[in-house]
């Protein structure tokens, strides 16, 4: 019973924001928004035992791309970068994908339809008290059978940070110059 | 107190040239003094100091005083070390009624001015910590400078503007327990500007904010006209007290301190060891006030010959020149004072350039101006 | 019975002590955090040779109470253009992070809301940096382009020593092998000694970060007032910024919590195991009699007859509190109460100890330029957390590999420190090569006109 209502919150609530987000007019309302969403789908995860994941989402999502994002509202000129040409296909793009989705969504709920109240087709169910703590079983996994793509993630990131780190320092040593 | 920033060359991430407005009223000016900075990112690339708020006529008001009626308006100029200006005006009326105070005058007054210094220093290193974020010392200094104060209070009756001596002389003798009150104030002190050493001098933090932080050279001091521990610490050693002796300091033995690196760190230095040198002056001079008279030769209505003087004295910010045109009558012609913190602030624009914001208010510190005494 | 009422019912009936203990913190940390801040103030007019908030109440115990009236009936001024929804979620945010983040806080064996949930530790870290998001849209919102310059600063500071602060954390957690805040506490008991003994390194690195995480001196230049930069809590007056102001406390002691945890021990008392030492289970009774009477020899000295009954009221407080520790003790039926109670004194009394240490360096240390805080940060600090975790890691292979464990800590910690000093001789010669060939400024007045 717990399990319901905290899941129809949830999801609820993800819903919801998601749709404010993409409809508000003031870019930092829809990051404001993004961030609801974000951690309501963080407590499904833990409605699912996942609590590593959620940990994780709060902290690599919503403490620090949701930041991210955020900087870049606060720094970018808005009213100047809206003078700046787009691409001008944009909308077709955005109603090409938002089909495709649509699509897919349906798919998903046409294959679940056979399975009525039991949702998606799970292998095995393990009882909550019985599973092995979330962080350790990630853990196991990722420094076991996942590690190749493990490490080439990390590695990509510090490609990316040292990248990052070299394209702005490259201009102010010019400038400096 | 908010500070308005006008864009220029706006760009699309913002970046610009912008002015930065500090002040008239600000924590860290000390006093009523408007800054205008023009920042490129972080860095000052230029300043603009406009001062004039403090401006109250002083020199005009001069023109229609009596010599002796004037005296209590310069300690209105650098109110936080008001004995020197006293001081220094005095001597210089004197200079013009080729007066001389008493020698038990002169040794009173070296004790008083000297006191005074070490309670302008103390205001100095109070406030310039607290700008760096040291949030303790200002109290500990203020807890010393009580002491001071309260000796001038016994002596004449005022703390901060005190009127404390006479042309000629001085009015109050030295009331009893002067030398105890002194002698006692300075054996405790010596303990207490260990104190204060202890807690900056080796701090890591405290040498990362002032090294290398306004440096001036000693040709720019120079030339600018800087002059005090501002010259000193730039490696000058030049000290009225010693280059020009007034007062009774002919008679007592201490030292210059001189800085190497012109910065704010070698100016902490150079302040502190003034402070131990002036408490060493006060405790020779103690030990022997010659006896006599307070007050000289000079009759109450005083009618100095035509004719100019200029005399300049030590004060603890730096040099303070009082240039007085006599044209016989009671009243002075023209009185021009040459403040210290008038002529050190415009050192201010040469050692700012380059430096971050946040180091701007530590180079106002480090500078120890007085908007009185700047603006008059 | 209806059965969503008979599942309310249920819900209440297991999570009962949750709800309380959460309606608890939420209610007593905001009245702890005010009474913090008096601690503060008190002990800053100590250190500089005065007395402090004397007026209201007696030695100024009821400041914190007046000063949230004062706040509580300020106008409410919000600035023409900020953004209404965002200038009223800011505070909110950090204050609901701070609080959030104590749920999971064990100030005690059984004393804890989230009972015991698998990531702890990492939940209180996690969710404690979402007071981030405050700062940055509190800044933002109050449309003020220095609002918004000290709101990026502080957020940049933030995140930079949130990094060294989480790897100090994970030497630690090397040692205890979980993440669950009972677990760790109890690898402390197992092992006889508190972690800081074993990670001393990890701990003060821990210390500096969580300094400059919670934006106190000496690394509090975006909030600092006499620098030029308006911080980002300028716009905010009356209630709001006591939102901050409070939230800002608030992590002081979740950050207090969390390396109590880690390093100290917890709620155990110093040596855990060691039944030699076993006698220090009576400490807190005693410390708290000799409190007391330290109370009753300053009461003699008191000019003021008002004050030298303040100081026995307060005598006569430590030792009801030092009854309390004791009566348990020799009371059987009530032997069930000692681990809470004695837990919970061994907890606090860390908190406090870590808060002291951070009001000493508050009023003790200058504060560092933003430039210097982030090359304290990056430069130092975080290659120096890499390091530590490496050591550690190396040290538990070598006592996998046969070593005794205090051996192998002792050499890693020495090939820290070791990197720690080099690291700063590095940071000095940086120091002296950029003093040394300082660029020349532009020449002339470039302000002209």
């Amino acid at each position: 019973m717990l399990d319901s209502v905290l899941f129809y919150f949830f999801g609820g609530v993800a819903v919801l924001s998601a749709v404010l987000m993409v409809t508000r007019r003031n870019a930092m309302h829809s990051a404001v928004f993004l961030i609801t969403t974000l951690m309501a789908t963080a407590g499904i995860f833990l409605q699912l035992r996942a609590e590593f994941l959620f940990i994780a989402q709060i902290i690599l999502y919503v403490g620090g791309i949701m930041v991210l994002f955020i900087f870049v509202i606060m720094l970018v000129r808005l009213d100047v970068a809206l003078h700046h040409v787009r691409f001008r296909m944009q909308k077709m793009v955005a109603v090409l994908v938002a089909l495709a989705l649509g699509f897919e969504v349906l798919a998903i709920l046409y294959a679940a339809r056979r399975l009525p109240g039991q949702g998606l087709f799970i292998s095995e169910i393990t009882p909550p008290d019985k599973l092995p703590p979330n962080s350790e079983e990630l853990a196991k996994s990722l420094f076991s059978a996942y590690l190749l793509p493990f490490e080439i993630a990390s590695v990509l990131l510090l490609v990316a940070m040292v990248g990052a780190v070299v394209m702005a320092k490259s201009k102010k040593g010019a400038e400096e110059q | 107190m908010r500070e308005e920033g006008t864009n220029q060359n706006a760009t699309l991430l913002g970046a610009d040239e912008l002015v930065l407005n500090m002040g008239p009223q600000h924590p860290s000016t000390h006093g009523v003094l408007r800054v205008k900075l023009k920042l490129d990112g972080e860095r000052v690339r230029g300043t603009e100091c406009v001062i004039g708020y403090l401006h109250r006529g002083v020199e005009k008001i001069a023109e229609h005083r009596t010599y002796q009626q004037f005296a209590p308006y310069v300690d209105r100029m650098d109110y936080v070390a008001a004995v020197s200006n006293g001081l220094g005006y005095c001597e210089a009326v004197e200079k013009l009624l080729n007066a001389e105070a008493p020698p038990r005058a002169r040794v009173i007054r070296t004790i008083l001015t000297e006191l005074q210094r070490i309670a302008s220093h103390l205001v100095w290193l109070g406030t310039h910590a607290l700008d760096i974020g040291a949030l303790t010392p200002l109290f500990y200094c203020f807890r010393e400078r009580e002491e001071i104060l309260k000796i001038f209070e016994r002596y004449c009756g005022a703390r901060l503007t005190t009127h404390a001596f006479r042309i000629g002389g001085l009015q109050y003798e030295a009331y009893d327990g002067f030398e105890k009150d002194v002698e006692r104030f300075c054996k405790d002190f010596e303990r207490r500007i260990q104190e204060y050493m202890d807690l900056l001098t080796g701090n890591s933090i405290w040498i990362g904010r002032t090294r290398n932080v306004g440096v001036l050279s000693a040709a720019d001091c120079i030339a600018l006209g800087a002059s005090g521990p501002i010259l000193r610490a730039s490696g000058v050693k030049w000290d009225l007290r010693k280059a020009q002796p007034y007062a009774a300091y002919d008679q007592y033995q201490f030292e210059i301190p001189v800085g190497t690196n012109g910065d704010t760190y070698d100016r902490y230095l150079v302040r502190m060891e003034e402070m131990r040198q002036s408490r060493l002056i006060c405790l020779q001079a103690i030990e022997r006030i010659p006896d006599g008279p307070i007050m000289g030769k000079v009759g109450k209505v005083l009618k100095p010959p035509a004719g100019e003087v200029y005399h300049s004295i030590e004060a603890p910010k730096g040099i303070l020149g009082y240039y007085l045109v006599s044209d016989g009558t009671t009243q002075p012609y023209r009185v021009r004072v040459r403040p210290p913190s008038f002529v050190n602030l415009q050192a201010f624009d040469k050692m700012v350039r380059g430096h971050l914001v946040a180091d701007v208010v530590a180079i106002i510190g480090t500078l120890d101006i007085v908007l009185g005494e700047v603006d008059r | 019975m209806n059965p969503t009422l008979e599942a309310l019912l249920h819900f209440l009936a297991t999570w009962w002590v949750e709800l309380l203990w959460g309606v608890v913190i939420v209610a007593v940390v905001p009245l702890v955090a005010g009474y913090v801040v008096l601690v503060e103030r008190k002990l800053m007019a100590d250190m500089q040779a005065r007395l402090g908030p004397m007026r209201v109440g007696p030695h100024g115990l009821l400041q914190p109470i007046a000063d949230a009236v004062e706040l509580l009936i300020k106008e409410d001024i919000i600035p023409d253009n900020a953004d209404q929804l965002i200038f009223w979620l800011a505070p909110v945010i950090s204050m609901v992070a701070a609080l959030t983040s104590m749920g999971a806080i064990a100030f005690g064996p059984t004393l804890q809301v989230a009972r015991d949930i698998n990531i702890g530790i990492l939940f209180v870290a996690g969710v404690s940096s979402l007071g981030l998001l405050g700062i940055v849209l509190g800044g933002w919102a109050s449309n003020s382009h220095y609002s918004i310059i000290g709101a990026m600063r502080s957020t940049a500071q933030l995140v930079s020593y949130e990094t060294a602060a989480g790897l100090a954390m994970v030497s630690a957690l090397l040692l205890s092998g979980t993440l669950s805040i009972r677990a760790i506490v109890d690898a402390q008991r197992q092992s006889g000694v508190w972690f800081v003994f074993l990670a001393p390194m990890a701990f003060f690195i821990y210390l500096v970060a969580s300094i400059a995480e919670t934006n106190r001196a000496p690394f509090d230049l975006p909030e600092a007032e006499s620098e030029l930069v308006a911080g980002y809590m300028t716009e905010y007056s009356g209630f709001r910024w006591s939102l901050y102001f409070l939230g800002e406390y608030a992590n002081m002691i979740v950050v207090a919590s969390v390396a109590t945890t880690l390093f100290l021990g917890g709620w155990l008392r110093p040596f855990p195991n060691v039944t030699w030492l076993s006698w220090l289970e009576y400490a807190p009774a005693v410390l708290m009699a000799l409190a007391g009477g330290y109370s009753i020899y300053r009461a003699g000295k008191q000019p003021v007859a008002v004050q030298t009954g303040f100081m026995w009221a307060v005598a006569l407080a430590c030792f009801a509190v030092a009854v309390l520790f004791a009566v348990p003790r020799f009371v059987a039926p009530l032997n069930f109460v000692l681990p809470g109670l004695n837990g919970a004194f061994w907890f606090l009394l860390k908190v406090s100890a870590y808060l002291y240490v951070f009001m000493w360096l508050r009023f003790t240390l200058p504060r560092y330029r933003f430039d210097q805080l982030m090359h304290l940060g990056w430069y130092i600090l975080i290659p120096l957390a890499i390091v530590n975790v490496v050591a550690v890691g190396v040290a538990m292979l070598l006592e996998n590999a046969g070593w005794n464990r205090w051996v192998g800590l002792m050499v890693t910690t020495a090939f820290t420190l070791g990197t720690a000093l080099y690291l700063v001789h590095l940071q000095d010669k940086r120091n002296a090569r950029a003093s040394s060939a300082k660029t020349d400024v532009l020449p002339g007045n470039s302000y002209a006109g």
